[in-house]
């Protein structure tokens, strides 16, 4: 299979050619069950689109109910801010890869 | 269980550390979980075989599948085929293993074929307990179905409901806990009175619940009576829901307190972890697998790793979204573990929609963290979609189901 093959399908599940989930932050994989990292057009956006103080401000408004959400006030409750700032450094981090 | 029951259970079969072959990972199963571990785990390291055994060439997804059942979704769109899973550079066998030997670390598929690993993922769904409910057999499946595994038995359910006359009886049954999918018993009752009200409006539905509490009960009642006033009745445990005995000829439903003639029939029956997981000594006797939380290895087999539906999660409900989140922990643990690291402590998410009618959704979602062995909800964060939500709201969280359905098929098989 040609490498460019394989790097096209694994990026979905991947993040990154040669950035690992082994190193990601609590908390970083599971994002995915709903968002993907490059865009796509859907009503979820996508986790690249942010930079990392984007996501940090993003999610403390969440968390604290300051911005109106369906879904994320309840998931950014579980969530400490050196949580946050990791999964957002390291989003950020996947990206500029 | 302690990070040193965790490395202690590490071990390099004898094989392997003479030959120091690249090291082999079988995932059987190729659901939410296994297909998306396999595909993740050979993301993580590409020297590592992996090999994933799926009995059919063809997976139909149980998300959507109430929809199917109502009408409003060809059973098409919840199929999905292994060729990107191949294309990822993962062997990927249409077989049924048949013997899992543990101790030599080898998985038997039912052709004869034996396959070596090193580490195992045991992913394999639930199986239907066809011995829970007298008179509920396969046999009586074919009249009165469950439709718990997406397919033919949906497209069942669905040929019945169509053929049944304005003013007809649903009566469908719900399982005590654990089971698949906790609040899919509500939606498919939900989507259902759509069908219902939208074709044969005076036709009514009775579900019957060995339980007396369910998931995001507060906003399916309070749908119930907006969207189907009268329609839908709830029989609780303690109002004589549990179903005793199924009498096919006649489509009855047996209950303590009475009985319930049917026109349509959709017994949920009591579930168990898939056969194979009895078979590789991972589920105890509750009929479930106990697994350490930071790795989900097997507390009963050391080199065995066990997701999805199948385990006993704690605080995580059996979803697709729930096994997809185990599989990204499982698969860098398994690949830890094969490189000789110990895995960190995750924290893990779901969210599970459900349609009460097309444009009307509601969740349930929850973080979790190990504790104590299990699992645990991470406390103040989850919970349900506000009782007192507007209608757009709603219509909101009807497209984000949707979404996450695409999203997550595409991650998994796309
Ligand atoms: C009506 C309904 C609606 C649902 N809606 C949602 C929803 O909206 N959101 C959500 O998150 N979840 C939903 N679910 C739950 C979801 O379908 C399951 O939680 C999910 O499929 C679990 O994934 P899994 O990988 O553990 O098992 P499965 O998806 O069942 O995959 C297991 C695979 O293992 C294979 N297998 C088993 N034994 C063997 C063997 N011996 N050899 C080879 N292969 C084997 C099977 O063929 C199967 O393909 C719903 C379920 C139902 C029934």
């Amino acid at each position: 299979m040609s490498r460019l093959l394989y790097t096209l399908v694994a990026t979905t599940l991947v993040v990154a050619p040669g950035l690992t989930w082994a190193a990601s932050p609590p908390g970083a994989a599971s994002c995915l069950g709903c968002h993907t990292v490059a865009a796509e057009g859907g009503p979820v956006p996508a986790l690249g689109s942010f930079t990392a103080e984007q996501m940090v401000t993003a999610m403390q408004a969440f968390r604290s109910g300051s911005r109106p959400a369906t879904v994320m006030n309840r998931i950014a409750k579980g969530f400490s801010d050196e949580e946050i700032k990791a999964i957002a450094d390291w989003y950020a981090r996947s990206k500029s890869k | 269980m302690a990070a040193g029951g965790v490395l202690a259970a590490f071990g390099i079969p004898a094989a392997r550390a003479a030959t120091k072959a690249a090291p082999r990972v079988v995932v059987i199963g190729g659901g939410f979980g296994g297909a998306s571990c396999a595909r993740l785990i050979k993301g993580e390291d590409r020297d590592i075989t992996v090999t994933l055994v799926e009995a059919n060439s063809t997976y139909i997804a149980c998300p959507f599948s109430n929809a199917v059942i109502a009408g409003l979704r060809p059973l098409e769109q919840q199929k999905f085929g292994y060729d990107r899973v191949r294309a990822a550079g993962i062997e990927v066998i249409h077989r049924k293993v048949t013997a899992v030997d543990t101790k030599q670390r080898t998985v038997r598929l039912d052709d004869g074929k034996q396959l070596a690993y090193d580490r195992l993922v045991v992913a394999p769904g639930v199986e239907l307990r066809f011995d829970a409910i007298p008179g509920y057999n396969e046999a009586a499946a074919e009249v009165l179905p469950h439709a718990w595994k997406a397919g033919e038995q949906t497209l069942l359910l669905r040929r019945q409901l169509e053929a049944m006359k304005d003013g007809g009886v649903v009566v469908m049954s719900a399982p005590a806990n654990p089971f698949r999918c906790p609040p899919g018993p509500y939606e498919r009752a939900s989507l259902i009175a759509h069908y219902l009200k939208t074709h044969k409006p005076r036709s009514k539905l009775i579900l019957l619940d060995a339980k007396d509490a369910f998931s995001k009960q507060k906003l399916f009642e309070a749908a119930w009576r907006e969207l189907y006033p009268g329609m839908i009745e709830w029989v609780s445990l303690s109002s004589g829901g549990n179903v005793t005995r199924i009498e096919t000829d006649t489509r009855t439903f047996v209950t303590e307190f009475g009985s319930h003639v049917a026109d349509v029939g959709n017994v949920i029956p009591p579930q168990r972890a898939a056969a194979v997981a009895a078979l590789a000594g991972v589920a105890d006797q509750t009929g479930w697998c106990p697994v350490d939380p930071v790795s989900f290895e097997s507390t009963l087999q050391p080199g065995v790793h066990v997701i999805g539906d199948a385990i006993i999660a704690g605080g995580m409900p059996k979803s697709a979204f729930s096994a997809n989140s185990q599989a990204r922990v499982c698969a860098t643990a398994v690949v830890d573990l094969l490189r000789e690291r110990k895995p960190a402590s995750p924290k893990l998410i779901n969210t599970c929609y459900s349609l009460v009618a097309p444009d009307y959704g509601i969740s349930v979602a929850g973080v979790y963290q190990p504790a104590n062995g299990l699992l645990t909800d991470v406390p103040g964060a989850g919970g349900v979609s506000a009782l007192d939500a507007p209608k757009s709201m709603r219509a909101q969280e009807a497209t984000y189901a949707e979404a996450w359905f695409k999203t997550i098929t595409h991650g998994v098989f796309g």
